[in-house]
Order: C-alpha cells, then structure tokens, then sequence
C-alpha cells in the first residue's frame, strides 16, 4: 500500500493520495535493536568476518595439534631408526622420517610447540616492556618524553639480526637467545602504539576524575588508561607472533637458532631443502605449517583490526 | 629544512657511535682470547699475535685505536682468514649482495606499486580480492619456503631458469622473487589502503569533474600523495633484503656476504663480526637518512620547522 502511493507521488501529485502519519511517542522512544557494548560489538564484527575466524580456527587447531600430538604418538622426536630413514609418509609414520629415521610428525609438532613459544614469549615480553615505557613516555610527555622517545629511536635503528649476531658471540645459540634477541627491539613498536594511545586518552574527563581523586600517575596509566587502549594493543600483539615465528625460523634454518635434537620449523625446512628433490615431504610438511600458521596469525590480526576500527576497513 | 636534516644526520651518528661502542664492549666482555687455537703455540707467537692486532693495550685506548681507524674505513684485519683485511673481504662479496638487494628492492616497489594500484582502482571487484589474496600469501609464505619451493619447481622441475649462481640476466630471476615476495605484498597492501583513502579525496573528484582521464588521475594525483607510506617503509625494506639476502644467498649458492654473517659468528673472527656490523649498519642508516630526505622531497605538504615535522 505504501509502496503504491510513492509511486504514484511524482506522476500524479494530488493532496488526497497523502496520508498524515504523525508521531508516536511510544515509537520515538523505543530502541529498535538490542543495544550492545563495544566489546559485544567487537565480537560481532570479528564473528562476521570469514577470513579471520578461518584464520582463528587454524591457530586453535595448530595450537592444540601442537600439545596433543607429541603426547599422543607412539613415536618421540629424538629416537633414531637407521633401517627407515627417508621413508614416504604411511600409517607408522604420518609424515615420513627424516634422514637420521626420525617420525617427521612429531617433529614437526614439537618444532610447532617451538614456533609458537618464542611467538607468544616474544609478543607477551613486548607487551609488558612496551606497555610500561610507552605508558611513561605518552603519561608524562614533554622532555621525559622527548629523551625516552630518542633512546627507542636510536635502539630501533639497529636491525635485529645484528643484535642477534652480536648476542650470539656471548650466549649459545638457543630459544632463550633468539627470545632475548628479539625483545631489545621488539618492544619499540609496542611502546609507541601505546604511547600515541595514552597522549589520546590522557585528556579525558575520566583521567582528570581520577586525577582529581588524587590517584597517582602509575594508578591512572595501568587502571584507566591501559584498558581503554587495550584495542590497538591487541591487534599489535596479535600480530607480532608470526614476526617473531619467521625470525625463530629465520636463525634456525640458519643454524643459529635452536639446536638437534630439538625440533624446530626452520632447521626442519633447512634439512628438507636440501634433499626436497629426492624426498620432497621433508620439505612439504613443516613449510606448509609455517606458512598456514603465519596465514593464519596474519589474517586473524588484521580481522581484529578492522574489528576494533571499522573505518579502518576498506 | 637544513636543521632537520642536519637533526637526523646528527642522530643517525649517535646511533651508529652506539652500536659501534656496543659491539666492541661485547667483543671484549666474552671470556678467553680469539687468538687461542687448537695448535699449541709458544708464548713468544702468542704475544706477537697480540701485538699485531694491538690486543697487548689497555681497552680504552684499543677502542680509541679502532674509532680511529674507523673514521678511515679501515674494519681492520680478520683473524681467521689468514690476514685478510676486513674492507677485502667486504668489497670482494659486496658487489654479489649489493646487485641483488638493488634489483629487489626495485621489483618490490614497482610490482607491489603496481599491484596496490590495480587493487585500489578495483575496490571491491574481482582483481582487488585476487591481488589482495596474492598479498596474504606473499606476506604468510616467508622465503625459506618460497625460495626452495621455487628452486625445485622452476630451475629443477622445469629447468626454465638456473638453479644456482647470479652471473647472468636468467639467475637473477628465482632469487628476486623469492626475496622480494614479502615486500611486494607488504607494499601493495599500504598503496591499496592509501590510495582507497586518496580517491575518495575532494581534489580528485575535481580532477574527475574536470575531464581528466582515470590513467592520469591515479598518475599524476593518486599515485604522488599515496606513496608517502612507501617512501618511509624504504628504510625498513632495505633492512629486510638485507637480512632475506642471507637466506636466499645461501639456497642459492651466491657468493654475496651473507655467509659472513654465520661464518663469522661460528668462527668467533671478532674483527669481521664488527666489520660486518658496522658496514651493514652504515648503510641502513644512510638509507633510512636519505628515505627520510625522501620523505620530504615527495610531499609537498610537509613543512619543516624548528627541526620537526609538521603537516
């Protein structure tokens, strides 16, 4: 009916086809949609995007793959068996072994466990140095601000793989060096995603309540401010995991990282190389993990991006 | 103008004094002496070993001594290539890692430029999704696995190019995309979301209205204010070819200068690992310097003031 009359309106605008509606207070007044908080409408975006839940569900299913499946195999990682190496992928060993007669899937689990413990040791590192030097340098600005912000500068120049060079000279090459390594600079970045966070918030009305209070500047920073800036903190968080994973695997296809028997993806894939034309799953399988691990990692971190800033989104 | 760069140049030297006091503090804070060898050598040999690298003196003035000798790009002498200098050693493999890293960097910018653009002049139509699927996984396939990958299907497989060496024009191929991949993906994602953002801007719907042509719009007026965050990426890609050319160097059997980069570390050869250091550090520092001048020289819209940037 309604239809009818907008239609008809432009060809044949006479007074009786309109029809006065007038107000509803009752309708005025109603919220037509459920109203939800930002974290629910957080959720509900990230929810409604496919690629990132793709990516979400390949991470819970590296993650637990990773535990469950050293535990529950009857093979180990170390154990030599000189009369199968080399052997194609069959129902005793689901991944081949490699040249020394090793189960390549549980390697390849167990240098998962590797990879994602130096991700996650490396982004929870950043994230405590990163939240407190970039909370100081956004609270207090000015020339705290101006210096701490220089020494980043300065640190951030150096590129990591120098650094890791220069610590491998006094430390064995080992998870806890590349871990070290990767946090002198790694936090930088994180510092100054959270310094531009709290220079934006400081000025609410909320940091001034508390001020007001008389709550301390450390109370303010890590009780008000951080949490309302956890959003860019996260995305940030999220994605320097796959950052830190290539690096894991970066030193140790070049032999600097962590050493055998222990598993890793990079040492795995530098083996599986050099024999990948005669037996090409030794290649295949830790090199397609890493790279569906840092797919994964990656489209989930720019899911939730777009998530907390929908106009960010393009 | 001149007080920003004279700003930067100046940091760029604390930078560099920093990690060239640093090194050398870590060179020396590691026990036991990069002389010993498994030979048993007499103390009078030991001694004149010493004294040739100058270890016999006290610390500061060895610092002093190598500053010095710094400051004339002189990287001093190996010690376990047989008393090669440093500066050899760098400028015999240099030229292999240099040619690579130029020619990847320029098909980084100009494959991931034209990519971003074909994306964003395609918003939301089949070739953005493709070249944005390409992009996550050029970002997601990291290049020890892109490297061999290609090696096996390209040059072993198909024998289309050469497996190993970087002579002629052919071998350079397999090793630029495999070192280029991440970059080319990393800067068609930045050129997209700029650009997305410029073409919605007021002055290129007067570009439109004049009668401009699309080519010419995105040219002359997209392209110019969406490759800001490019410029200052430069910086950063040059770090990463640098530190992807010591991979791809070594699945590629080039003899460029990253092996040092292990070889050194593995042999403890102290004057090369700082040589190394510094000479890599110089040259990241000057590009980030010069992307930064770039920087400048590309927006019109920047104004330098008082040593800070403001828009």
């Amino acid at each position: 009916m309604q239809q009818d009359i907008r239609m008809n309106t432009a060809a044949n605008p006479t007074p009786d086809r309109f029809m006065k509606i007038g107000r509803d207070p009752g309708r005025v007044e109603r919220i037509e949609r459920k109203s939800l908080t930002a974290w629910q409408d957080i959720r509900r975006r990230l929810l409604a995007n496919k690629l990132a839940m793709f990516g979400f569900y390949v991470m819970i299913a590296i993650v637990l793959l990773a535990i469950l499946a050293p535990l529950l195999s009857h093979n180990n990682y170390f154990s030599n068996d000189l009369d199968h190496t080399n052997e194609a992928p069959s129902m005793r060993h689901w991944f081949g072994t490699d040249d020394l007669g090793r189960d390549l899937f549980v390697r390849t689990w167990k240098g998962a466990q590797v990879s994602l413990f130096v991700g996650v040791a490396a982004a929870v590192i950043d994230l405590f140095i990163g939240i407190v030097y970039g909370g100081i340098m956004g609270y207090f600005g000015g020339k705290t601000d101006e210096v701490m912000n220089r020494i980043a500068e300065v640190l951030y120049s150096i590129p990591y793989l120098l650094i890791v060079i220069l610590l491998l000279v006094i430390m064995p090459p080992s998870l806890a060096t590349i871990i070290v390594a990767m946090s002198i600079t790694g936090w930088i970045n994180m510092a100054w995603i959270v310094r531009g966070q709290i220079m934006q918030l400081k000025g609410q009305e909320y940091a001034l309540a508390s001020r007001a209070l008389g709550a301390g500047p450390f109370r303010i920073i890590f009780r008000h401010l951080i949490p309302n800036a956890m959003g860019p903190i996260l995305v940030t968080l999220t994605l320097t995991v796959p950052g830190a994973m290539f690096t894991e695997a970066f030193l140790s296809f070049l032999g600097l990282g962590v050493q055998s028997p222990v598993a890793s993806w990079g040492t795995m894939i530098n083996d599986g190389a050099s024999a990948m034309t005669v037996y090409p799953w030794r290649l295949l399988f830790p090199a397609l993990l890493l790279s569906l691990t840092m797919f994964a990692f990656n489209v989930f971190g720019d899911g939730l991006r777009d998530a907390f800033d929908p106009k960010l989104k393009r | 103008m001149i007080r920003y760069i004279v700003n930067k140049f100046v940091f760029m030297f604390i930078s560099l004094f920093v990690l060239v006091t640093a090194t050398f503090a870590l060179m020396n804070a590691v026990p036991g002496s990069p002389l010993q060898s498994e030979k048993a050598t007499t103390a009078q040999i030991q001694k004149n070993l010493e004294a040739y690298y100058g270890l016999d003196k006290p610390l500061i003035q060895q610092y002093g001594l190598y500053l010095k000798k710094l400051s004339q790009f002189d990287l001093g002498i190996s010690m376990k290539q047989r008393f090669r200098s440093v500066n050899k050693t760098i400028s015999q493999s240099f030229g292999y890692s240099l040619r690579l890293g130029v020619v990847s960097i320029v098909t980084s910018v100009l494959a991931g430029c034209a990519l971003g653009i074909i994306a964003a002049m395609h918003h939301r139509k089949f070739l953005d999704n493709l070249a944005m699927v390409l992009a996550v996984a050029g970002l997601a396939v990291p290049s020890m696995v892109m490297a061999p990958l290609l090696q096996y299907l390209f040059a072993v497989k198909w024998r289309l190019f050469p497996v190993t060496g970087l002579k002629e024009a052919l071998d350079y191929v397999l090793p630029t995309i495999a070192l280029s991949s991440v970059s080319i993906a990393f800067i068609a994602r930045l050129i997209r979301s700029t650009m997305i953002e410029v073409l919605h801007a007021d002055f290129i719907k007067t570009a439109k209205a004049k009668g401009l042509p699309g080519h010419l719009i995105v040219w002359r007026h997209a392209l110019r204010n969406s490759i800001l965050p490019v410029v200052s990426y430069l910086g950063y890609l040059t770090a990463n070819v640098i530190t992807g050319s010591v991979i791809i160097e070594q699945i590629f059997a080039i003899p460029g200068m990253g092996k040092f980069f292990v070889q050194c570390v593995i042999d403890r050869d102290y004057p090369l690992i700082m040589g190394t250091t510094i000479f890599y550090a110089i040259l990241l520092l000057a590009t980030r310097f010069l992307a930064d001048i770039a920087y400048m020289l590309v927006d019109p819209r920047i104004r330098i003031s008082s040593g800070r940037v403001g828009v």
